[in-house]
């Protein structure tokens, strides 16, 4: 089978199991409580890795702006650029990216190591759902955590940028918060939310139908939390420039 | 669940239960074809199994004794033919459907493939949820009764971490007998383990036949266990079944693949020394 039918043959069954998903999403009774599990361990274990990312990204911004306006006396425009910036942008894809590479390797791990020990085949043989019990949990919880993870990385970006302009510019942080808030608009807000609710749904969905299809025992799942890392990491920054365009045309 | 009236399984030559006297067809393999890729696995599968009997499986590493078990309950699907349960074709059904059968059919796997994350209790605990079997007493009382079924009282709160090869396999039994199905699919259920395990879990087997009347198809490579617990054997050969009929029939088959096979050994096949 060619490269071409393999990947078009991949985003067949993506999207047969975005189907599955859906119909299992909507039956009751909802399994709360492993939506709950995975929001935790998918959600809240990730906020230190994006509170991280975040501030420092936040920072390095600030400091190569800061020098690369002062020569068109341009510096105070710092926070105005640090905060589009992460709000519009790097905020929701940065985060994507890390929580991504921290959470899609690992649900693939999971899904993966259960399909090498007939583990799935045992939900299935036992009468219940593989779809309902491992891949819905899992699309909820980064459907709602990515966006909650977002906005913390936005504001304490935002903050890291005005912490630097202060430092290198000498604006009081009144200031600073001020021309951020000024700059950013609910649009740009509502922009890079909605846009990580679907990087979300990429991470989850693509590691989880990776796990589903591992073959290979232990080695085949090395592989396949390798493949997931790389592929959802394409995913993310191919679908960013469509999403962007997008809601650029809605918003502007 | 209503169960038949629990079959009288006297030992004879060799440990080998006897079969019970023409029992009723329940499963029916019909000119079933399989294929992975190129990979031609089954091209004329015919099979029937009746109720109460203990029908083994041999056959070579990789000939597709554990697709056939897999194709009956749905986990793969048939490329064509006919697979009948219980007068239910199984290759049309849908997911839903399927959920039926696999209440009646149910499965220990080659590993027993427990939940890592959850304890005894509630792997065990896990059919019955699903298919809301009762209160949570009930549920406890149960899981400690099929427990006790497999030596293994008190092991509700263990994780599959914490045990032994062996009892995994029996905890695996014990999750799998817990719904009362109507036939139990073993898949290579002595693989791996010790000699004293192996004799444990092929009297698990004839118990279970003789105090819970079910229907047992073994996938096994152990003589041992060919010997112990079957009425009839299916020998997968050459894509198809070659040979159905009793252990001591198979000492006497045409074939020499069977009788080399047989004569392989009571413990490992010479097929797998090879």
């Amino acid at each position: 089978m060619s490269g071409v039918q393999t990947f078009f043959g991949a985003i067949g069954e993506v999207a047969i199991l975005t189907g599955q998903t859906a119909r299992e999403l909507v039956r009751r009774p909802f399994e709360v409580k492993l939506w709950i599990v995975q929001l935790e361990q998918g959600g809240v274990q990730s906020w230190s890795i994006t509170f991280l990312t975040a501030v420092f990204t936040g920072m390095v911004m600030a400091s190569q702006f800061a020098i690369g306006l002062e020569p068109f006396g341009a510096s105070l425009y710092t926070g105005k650029l640090v905060s589009l910036g992460i709000v519009r942008e790097l905020g929701p894809v940065l985060t994507a990216l890390l929580v991504g590479g921290r959470v899609g390797a690992g649900f693939t791990a999971e899904i993966g190591s259960m399909a090498v020990t007939e583990q799935i085949d045992a939900i299935r043989a036992l009468g219940a759902n593989p779809v309902r019990k491992l891949v819905v949990p899992r699309v909820v919880a980064m459907v709602i955590a990515l966006p909650l993870l977002t906005v913390l990385a936005d504001l304490v970006g935002c903050l890291g940028g005005v912490f630097i302009t202060m430092l290198e510019v000498h604006i009081s942080f009144r200031f600073g918060i001020e021309q951020m808030i000024d700059t950013v608009d609910v649009p740009d807000l509502i922009h890079g939310i909605l846009k990580s609710a679907f990087f979300g749904y990429f991470i989850a969905i693509i590691s989880c139908w990776v796990g589903m299809n591992t073959r290979g025992g232990t080695e085949g799942v090395g592989q396949a939390t390798t493949r997931t890392v790389v592929w959802t990491s394409i995913t993310i920054l191919i679908s960013d420039f469509f999403l962007t365009r997008f809601f650029l045309a809605i918003y502007g | 669940m209503s169960h038949p009236a629990t079959p009288v399984v006297p030992e004879t030559v060799d440990g080998a239960a006897t079969p019970p006297a023409d029992g009723e067809e329940i499963i029916r393999f019909a000119h079933v074809g399989k294929a992975f890729g190129d990979k031609v696995v089954y091209e004329d599968l015919n099979l029937d199994i009746r109720r109460g009997e203990t029908l083994t499986i041999i056959g070579g590493s990789g000939v597709g004794k554990s697709v056939c078990l897999k194709m009956l309950i749905g986990l793969l699907k048939a490329d064509r033919g006919s697979i009948r349960a219980f007068g239910d074709e199984v290759t049309t059904m849908d997911e839903r459907a399927l959920m039926g059968v696999r209440s009646r059919i149910a499965m220990l796997f080659q590993g027993a493939a427990l939940f890592d994350s959850m304890s005894v209790e509630d792997n065990i605990k896990y059919p019955l949820r699903e298919h809301a079997w009762g209160t949570e007493e009930q549920m406890d009382a149960r899981v400690a009764e099929v427990l006790e079924l497999v030596d293994l009282p008190g092991v509700q709160k263990l994780r599959p971490s914490e045990l032994s090869g062996g009892m995994k396999k029996r905890v695996g039994l014990a999750r799998t007998i817990a719904m009362k199905p109507e036939v139990v699919l073993y898949d290579e259920p002595t693989t791996g383990l010790d000699p004293i395990t192996v004799r444990r879990i092929n009297g698990l087997i004839l118990r279970l036949q003789e105090r819970l009347g079910v229907t047992s198809v073994v996938v096994t490579h152990d003589m041992d266990t060919v010997f112990t617990v079957t009425n009839r054997l299916a020998l997968v050969y050459q894509r198809r079944i070659a040979f159905v009929g009793t252990p001591e029939e198979a000492r006497h088959s045409d074939i020499r693949f069977l009788r080399e096979f047989i004569k392989g050994g009571r413990g490992v096949l010479q097929e797998d020394l090879s």
